[in-house]
């Protein structure tokens, strides 16, 4: 199995995401992690909500990892993304890239994520100490 | 024929529901499909522009044929990540 992909409510655990990705012969590992940032347009904010099209987002997340594999080369992608209540500073997002070298897997890695912000069915809800909005496009 | 009709985020919270099952045509597209609940849900009148649909777990064009799509999903602008 080269490539792994979950929308879930529970906490990322990139150790076992590293786990799945890594192998002898692989020299390279990507890892990107999006976590939740304390503001946004000049407004701080509290807390995030995310809320997905769980069985869409997967299928969506699996078409661009295994796009990612043919268009880079690289051997294992592992893509999860979480759903409900995220305090600040929690990972909200982990890509994580394995591959023979360097180069293709920081690409694949950006491309995935890049990707995935522009259309994975999944959407942010930004609450603040005085109310809360829907974010709608990319961030 | 039925159709399982879906809502996520800000189209969830105007129309009040995120699942509603419908009976409609099957010679009728998303358009047409669309054009059905905002006379249902008056606060769609004001979603601009339109969302994007999705059928059966795709993404999908406006002038999709619902015939054999079970399930239609329509979702505001992504912000994951």
């Amino acid at each position: 199995m080269s490539v792994h992909v979950r929308v879930q409510a529970e906490p990322l655990d990139l150790g076992s995401l590293l786990a799945f990705v890594q192998a002898p012969s692989l020299g390279g590992v990507a890892v990107f992690l999006g976590t939740v940032r304390d503001h946004h347009a000049g407004r701080a904010v509290v807390r995030l909500e995310y809320e997905a099209y769980p069985e869409m987002a997967e299928a969506e997340l699996r078409k661009i990892a295994e796009e990612a594999r043919a268009r880079f080369g690289v051997a294992r992608v592992a893509v999860v993304h979480r759903t409900g209540r995220l305090q600040i500073g929690e990972a909200s997002v982990a890509v994580v890239v394995a591959s023979e070298h360097r180069r293709e897997a920081l690409e694949a890695c950006r491309f995935v994520i890049d990707t995935l912000k522009r259309v994975a069915p999944i959407w942010k809800r930004e609450v603040y100490a005085d109310g809360a909005a829907w974010v709608e496009g990319e961030a | 024929m039925q159709v399982e009709v879906l809502y996520f985020a800000s189209l969830r919270e105007r129309v009040g529901t995120g699942q509603e099952i419908l009976d409609v045509d099957p010679s009728l597209d998303v358009n047409g499909l669309w054009e059905l609940l905002v006379r249902r849900h008056p606060a769609l009148s004001e979603v601009v522009p339109r969302p994007l649909a999705a059928c059966d777990r795709e993404y999908a064009s406006w002038d999709r044929r619902l015939s054999g799509v079970r399930e239609v999903a329509f979702l505001p602008p992504v912000s994951g990540g």
